[in-house]
């Protein structure tokens, strides 16, 4: 070898070393293809709840209520904020995705918690932040999309966390904000916006995930000249909330988006006569268009903040001899309602209160349409006690549904009643639109009660309630159940993240984390392990009904606050 | 054209930090929300015993309104002097306080008045200020008190004697 081809390769191999150390610190990434997000693997958790059906399943069957007492914590992680932590853990072969308050999202090594990448917003000083939560990314091939406190939409780099592009999707200071994880199908991104307390006029909207243009916009609340347009007088539908708070169902089949919606504003209804379309329903949006195909409004005119929030799982279920392609909803209105989804529209099945509800009187067995007891409907200038309450029978907490028993798991909230005194103001933008005496404004519990959180498993074949967990005090914590017949839950102000038998409701497993688990639990394999990954930070609502609790029962409850997140596996 | 235009936005530029900017020394107040908006907030508007005001600064030579963001509006209460802490008293005018309008905990800007406590409670997240005492936390999740805005009185209004003490809003732990 001569000396000038020494040189060379002494040069070959400098310029070859700096690559060779970025390839050891690089990450290898899977992309999630439409394929994937379709069919997604057993060991990896790609989306809000898993699947498009929106279940909360994994089908991870290595833990089990014989060896979940087994079960220790191999990592946790500080996130470096207080406040709601309720994004579940995603998982693409082995990197994890999460979210937090204040909007950070971090890319983590699942199997050992080391930090792949780290990415903050700068959000805006004067930024007011009502609910001081975000639910999570959605990904798509080599990318990581955020829905933002600020009414933003970021792409970033599932590899690098670097922004690949950043759409401003709102104006924050008139009163619109996103807390929800995006759905991601065919090639669309998918957000709907909170600010419901704040007089916005609710939307979702799709963007094309190559370079955050915007593909569709859809009012929650129909315009002049729209359907349903009539069911709202005067002005009240510009300013008349509907928020989206949570990540739709997909059925690919259908190519149809399910969104829950929220509750008109401001609260008391005879400040926003008429039906108030699409308030409190279930909407169904085409992927590509984002037209309307069909909705149900669970309950007209709201006037006790009762958002239905939530999205309806996907699940088939038989009724009447056939098989019925189902949408299921406990509903914050304390009635788990079960509807058909169709190509052109969305059915009623049946419905039954599973809390004590005493608004209702009755359910037209054809239309699903209540009817009010009008001496519990909030209205202006009178104080109006209700039960369930503000917070209802389930709030954002997303139920779970587990293909092997065909349970559907609710985390419930029983016994807890409001006072309403409405009391109409004047709409200011990007100021708070309640429409009620706020200082007045009390909870209660019934009489007689002796609980108040509940886990309830109900049978999808049958209709009926199988088992029902009772917990002291409030329940906020979203069910993940999985192939190995377990139900994980936290949600409880003791800090406790619980392990139930799917089968049976027994407690087999608990364990005390760092604060109050309100994260929706996640699981995955990496290298033939099955993980179980949940954050822990108490915040927002938990901690809002827990400061009213406190008042009428006269205590003072401390649940420590700070994100952590939190990954188990079998003790070897 | 010529030199009429650049000198417009100069001045532009000038009522833009200017709406932006902090409280400053000798700005009255005026009304953010409500029939009353953008009238001057006098003595008359604060009786004792009434409940708290929501006011933006307002610079009186330009009259310029500093509403152009949301950590400028200034919550103003008359309580007894005689109930005040020491501090509180030095900073007060005829027992009127001042203090930042926005929580701490996370930005929320409206109050509900607690009168027989001397107290405002964020209906947000029920975090609660004793606004007796610099607005120090009583109740919930916020970690820091209000920021006083020190006070005189000139021409029958309140008006600032000197800058927020302490930063107003939340810290975002933005990036």
């Amino acid at each position: 070898m001569s000396v000038r081809t020494l040189a060379l390769v002494a040069a070959a191999l400098a310029l070859l070393a700096p690559a060779m150390l970025g390839a050891q610190s690089a990450v290898s990434y899977t992309p999630v293809t439409e394929q994937r997000l379709l069919n997604p693997e057993p060991h990896n958790w790609l989306m809000y709840r898993g699947n498009y059906s929106g279940w909360g399943y994994s089908p991870l069957d290595q833990i089990t209520p014989s060896n979940v007492r087994k079960l220790v914590p191999v990592w946790s992680y500080s996130t470096g904020v207080t406040e709601g932590h309720q994004a579940p853990p995603i998982v693409n072969d082995g990197v994890m995705f999460i979210t937090t308050p204040q909007q950070q999202v971090m890319a983590l090594r699942a199997k050992t918690g080391d930090l792949i990448w780290r990415y903050k917003k700068d959000l805006p000083e004067d930024l007011l932040q009502l609910h001081p939560t975000n639910r999570g990314v959605a990904l798509w091939e080599d990318r990581v999309f955020v829905a933002t406190v600020d009414a933003h939409l970021i792409a970033l780099d599932a590899k690098t966390g670097k922004v690949i592009w950043d759409t401003t999707v709102d104006d924050y200071k008139n009163g619109y904000y996103f807390t929800l994880a995006p759905l991601v199908a065919k090639g669309k991104v998918m957000v709907g916006t909170s600010g419901g307390e704040l007089g916005i006029r609710g939307y979702i909207a799709a963007f094309d995930a190559r370079d955050g243009k915007q593909a569709w916009k859809t009012y929650t609340i129909p315009g002049p000249g729209e359907p349903g347009h009539d069911t709202w007088e005067g002005d009240a539908w510009k300013t008349g909330g509907v928020s989206v708070w949570l990540t739709a169902h997909y059925d690919p089949q259908l190519n149809l988006t399910f969104w829950g919606t929220g509750n008109a504003g401001p609260w008391p209804g005879d400040m926003h006569p008429g039906d108030n379309l699409y308030s409190s329903s279930v909407i169904a949006l085409d992927a590509d268009t984002g037209k309307i195909r069909g909705h149900h409004q669970y309950h007209w005119n709201d006037s006790w903040d009762w958002d239905e929030v939530s999205t309806p799982l996907l699940i088939d279920f038989p009724k009447n001899g056939r098989v019925v392609k189902g949408l299921v909803h406990p509903g914050r209105n304390g009635y788990l309602w079960r509807l058909e989804r169709r190509a052109d529209g969305i059915g009623f099945v049946d419905a039954r209160p599973f809390v004590t509800q005493e608004v209702f009187t009755k359910i037209d067995p054809v239309t699903g349409r209540p009817t009010y007891d009008p001496e519990r409907k909030p209205r202006n200038g009178a104080a109006v006690t209700f039960c369930p309450g503000l917070w209802g029978g389930k709030d954002w907490t997303p139920a779970g549904y587990n293909p092997k028993t065909n349970y559907l798991y609710i985390p419930a909230n029983e016994n807890l009643c409001s006072t309403l005194v409405g009391q109409a103001g004047a709409y200011e933008p990007g100021k708070l639109f309640l429409g009620i005496d706020r200082p007045k404004t009390t909870m209660s519990w019934r009489q007689g009660a002796s609980h108040i959180g509940e886990l309830q498993a109900w049978d999808m074949k049958t209709g009926q309630k199988v088992w029902t967990h009772k917990f002291p005090y409030q329940n906020w914590g979203p069910i993940l159940t999985t192939g190995g017949g377990l139900v994980f839950l936290g949600g409880t102000n003791d800090r406790n993240f619980r392990a139930f038998d799917a089968k049976s409701g027994k407690v087999l497993w608990e364990f005390k984390t760092n604060s109050g688990v309100t994260g929706v639990p996640s699981s995955f394999a990496v290298d033939g392990v099955q993980y179980v990954a949940v954050q822990s930070g108490w915040g927002v609502d938990a901690q809002r009904m827990q400061a009213r609790l406190d008042t009428f029962l006269g205590t003072k409850t401390e649940v420590p606050q700070g994100g952590v997140v939190w990954v188990f596996a079998l003790r070897e | 054209m010529g030199v009429g235009l650049p000198l417009a936005r100069v001045i532009d530029a000038q009522d833009v930090s200017a709406r932006r900017a902090r409280p400053q020394p000798n700005d009255r107040f005026v009304f953010v929300v409500g029939e009353r908006k953008g009238r001057v907030i006098s003595l008359e508007d604060l009786p004792p015993g009434g409940a708290p005001l929501t006011g933006y600064p307002m610079d009186v030579a330009t009259g310029i309104v500093r509403d152009d963001s949301r950590l400028n509006q200034v919550l103003l209460v008359r309580l007894d002097p005689g109930v005040l802490d020491a501090q509180t008293r030095a900073r007060a005018a005829e027992g009127i306080v001042a203090y930042s309008a926005v929580c701490t905990h996370t930005g929320c800007d409206a109050w509900d008045w607690q009168a027989a406590s001397g107290t405002v409670k964020c209906p947000c997240h029920f975090s609660e200020f004793d606004l007796k005492a610099g607005a120090r936390v009583l109740n919930g999740p916020a970690q820091r008190r209000l920021p006083s805005l020190p006070l005189k009185i000139a021409d029958g209004a309140p008006v600032v004697a000197a800058g927020f003490v302490g930063r107003p809003g939340f810290e975002s732990g933005g990036a």
